[in-house]
């Protein structure tokens, strides 16, 4: 099951490429480039058919190709770049509830192997207006429906799955970093130098977990499908002591904080879920709740190191905060 | 008047230039060479270190290499214009500047692409740009057109250097073996036919047309690089015909600094003479006025109608750029508008010394356009390392910046080894209309 709107504007967009394509058909590389166009084929069906069980208690029929045999089991690049079929991953992050805890920032780092200062969510302390109090805001990779990102690679090497989600495959990434400037949100980052925890080969590397990383690619969140596949929630869904991030499948209409599972429609009609930045066009599959009725003070996000609140020194309210003393 | 007598004396006029080095262009060449191979020891520290050892880092991830590759490409776009033009329009007094026109063309597309090449981390993954081509993305659309554009302008030059080869081939004695040899192959028997001059001379003009075309495409697909994206400052309309404006106004003033550097070493002033420089001081006056009115306009509406993030911008401009912006988008362009506008402010000095200050204000342009909107974002830079912030270039992308304006000019005094400055196929040209007296210039122009 597919979202109608995004398969719509896939396939205009498509259409429209070919027909650039073929009034351009001179060009040296034309034929790699309708190969490459192609590539995005669909899952190949097996003629077998296998009886599940949906989560609505409907019994329905599947390929059997559909069927993910071996959750924990390798995610080559290639296989990476199909998605799990069906699903359409979304999260909701619950302004409310955050206090720069960090968890989320720590436990992503240990997972995917990143260094004190390398984040994929970073949590910023943004404020809409001179009224308004500020808040805390995490922000993970938006997985946005019309990624730049993706359209600006040169190579292919970041990519949108069927199941929403961005990932890049740092075996294909030449560093031109263009994706890094068309991301709008600033998410991704760059490893700049050779480190030595990338010589780890543990484990054969997958976009899907971003691990090894490599010199001179880029890297960004992940939305963590690896965890996924074996049934469990994001790092940062399942550390965080407040809940307030929710992750889940929009196709089934429901995310869960790991504490409460919710329908996704009810959670952003109720409490007035947005997307940062509606404007520009790039459709996130990241919603927001806003921040209010509070559960923490604000100062509470104050708790970390030294070196974190340094992060901050450019915010009017903590300027304002260290004037008065209070951090 | 007898052509083949003519045709021995220019080369016997040219050839102390192509043979034989003064003691000055040795040390020229000497230094130049030294400033490549510092370049060189920073290429190899890049490469073993990684772009760590540059300034660029998550937030600025694009710093001069990039610059230098707008500004390397924009002097070969506007060197294939106004070749173009000039050959097009077969306009009168082209010939003592067309060639200098013509290698700056080439050479600057030769060295531009080199920098951008620089700016990507995995130059062992180069050839995936075509493995993996994705038609979509704007910088397939560069590769196809700046390698379209080398072809042609490589081609073009070339068929304008043909007459010259095959003079220089018959007429001139006492060459070494393998120069002879060299210019018997490079002139491909060109025989100075009529049906062979016909022929040429029909290929050139055509040529001429399609490179002002391929420099105008392959200038527009660069700017668009920055206007298709979404950042504040970059997601501009204008941004493609600015570029070209901005092209034309840096490419004439390199062209200005070039002439006047040839006419002083060379001793060539009765070929170039002050009308060239009033002349092109004149063409530096529209485009640095049509430039600044782009400008203007480009931070105008933004200042205007002050959206937050275009207001960050301006901010972020005007208070820790204040003075490069003072210096890129004021002094840039009022003093050369300022000194060329004046008759009598107007001599071969000053057109120089307004073109200096029109090509450095043009590369700090360049800047105030690359890297301030990369620090202010849509979201605000915070929780990242306080070192990571604010972008400042480190002596390797220096060094690599210097070598690369090194490899341009010593490109260029190869080149002008190879075949004299002044095309004499063109010198001759003119003597035979009868319209031009033997210094190549026509009596109205007379200064």
């Amino acid at each position: 099951m597919k979202d109608d709107k995004t398969t719509q504007n896939g396939t205009n967009r498509r259409k429209f490429l070919k027909m650039g394509l073929l009034s351009g058909a001179t060009t040296v590389a034309g034929a790699s480039l309708l190969a490459n166009l192609t590539s995005e084929e669909e899952l190949k069906a097996s003629g077998e058919k296998i009886r599940v069980l949906t989560p609505d208690g409907k019994m329905v029929e599947v390929d059997a190709e559909s069927i993910n045999n071996y959750p924990e089991a390798h995610i080559t690049p290639e296989e990476s770049r199909k998605g799990i079929p069906g699903r359409k991953f979304v999260m909701v992050i619950d302004l409310s509830k955050c206090k720069n805890a960090r968890t989320c920032v720590e436990s992503c780092q240990k997972a995917h192997h990143l260094d004190y200062n390398e984040e994929y969510m970073k949590i910023l302390l943004l404020q809409d207006h001179e009224e308004a109090d500020p808040y805390w805001f995490p922000k993970p990779c938006y997985h946005c429906d019309e990624p730049p990102c993706v359209t600006v690679c040169p190579t292919g090497a970041t990519f949108k799955r069927d199941d929403g989600i961005v990932l890049i495959d740092n075996e294909r990434c030449i560093g031109c970093k263009f994706c890094v400037t068309s991301c709008p949100y600033s998410v991704r980052q760059f490893h700049w130098s050779h480190k030595p925890k990338f010589d780890n080969t543990d484990l054969p590397y997958s976009p899907e977990t971003s691990v090894p990383g490599e010199v001179g690619t880029v890297m960004k969140c992940d939305f963590c499908p690896d965890m996924i596949r074996q049934g469990k929630l994001p790092h940062c869904v399942s550390s965080c002591p407040m809940g307030v991030i929710y992750f889940g499948d929009k196709n089934e209409d429901m995310v869960t904080n790991g504490e409460e599972t919710v329908r996704f429609s009810e959670l952003i009609n109720d409490r007035g879920g947005y997307r940062y930045l509606e404007h520009l066009g790039t459709k996130p599959n990241v919603y927001y709740l806003p921040p209010v009725d509070r559960q923490f003070p604000l100062e509470r996000g104050f708790d970390v190191d030294e070196e974190i609140i340094e992060r901050y020194k450019d915010v009017p309210y903590v300027q304002d905060m260290k004037e008065k003393g209070k951090i | 008047m007898d052509v083949t007598i003519r045709k021995k004396e220019l080369v016997k006029e040219f050839s102390p230039m192509l043979l034989k080095p003064s003691k000055w262009s040795k040390i020229w060449m000497a230094i130049l060479v030294a400033f490549i191979l510092y370049g060189l020891v920073a290429l190899v520290v890049q490469l073993t270190k990684g772009q760590v050892v540059t300034g660029m880092r998550d937030n600025v991830v694009w710093g001069i290499y990039t610059i230098n590759f707008i500004f390397f490409l924009c002097l070969s776009y506007s060197g294939a214009f106004a070749s173009g033009v000039l050959h097009f329009f077969n306009t009168p007094w082209k010939n003592a500047v067309s060639r200098i026109v013509e290698i700056i063309t080439v050479v600057s597309l030769i060295v531009g692409p080199i920098f951008i090449i620089l700016c990507m981390a995995r130059l062992d993954r180069l050839h995936y740009l075509f493995i993996y081509p994705r038609i979509q993305s704007p910088i397939t659309w560069d590769v196809i057109a700046i390698t379209t554009d080398l072809i042609g302008c490589l081609l073009y030059l070339y068929l304008t250097f043909i007459p010259d080869f095959a003079i220089l081939r018959d007429n001139s004695e006492g060459l070494p073996k393998w120069r002879k040899k060299l210019y018997t192959s490079l002139a491909i028997g060109y025989q100075d036919t009529p049906t062979q001059r016909r022929r040429l001379h029909k290929i050139t003009k055509i040529m001429s047309a399609m490179v002002i075309a391929l420099a105008i495409v392959t200038y527009s697909v660069l700017a668009w690089i920055f206007s298709l994206t979404l950042q504040p400052g970059w997601n501009s309309t204008i941004f493609a015909p600015y570029f070209i404006v901005a092209g034309l106004y840096s490419g004439i003033g390199v062209v200005i600094i070039a002439m006047y550097l040839i006419r002083k070493y060379f001793k060539l002033d009765h070929y170039i003479r002050k009308a060239h420089f009033l002349s092109a001081g004149v063409i530096l006056l529209i485009t640095a006025l049509l430039y600044g009115y782009f400008t203007f306009s480009e931070y105008f509406a933004r200042w205007f109608s002050h959206k937050t993030h275009d207001a960050n911008l301006l901010e972020t401009l005007f208070n820790d750029y204040f003075w490069m912006f003072i210096l890129a988008n004021y002094i840039g362009i009022l003093v050369p508008i300022a000194i060329v506008f004046f008759k009598k402010l107007r001599t071969i000095k000053t057109i120089t010394f307004a073109a200096v200050i029109a090509v450095v204000g043009l590369w700090f342009n360049r800047y105030l356009i690359v890297v301030p909107t990369q620090e202010t974002p849509y979201l605000p830079i915070q929780d990242t390392r306080p070192e990571f912030v604010h972008y400042s270039a480190t002596w390797v992308e220096w060094a690599l910046s210097f070598a690369g304006v090194a490899a341009f000019v010593l490109f260029f005094m190869l080149l002008m080894r190879l075949v004299p400055i002044i095309p004499m196929s063109g010198i001759i040209d003119y003597e035979k209309k009868g319209k031009v007296r033997r210094d190549g210039l026509t009596q109205q122009q007379q200064p």
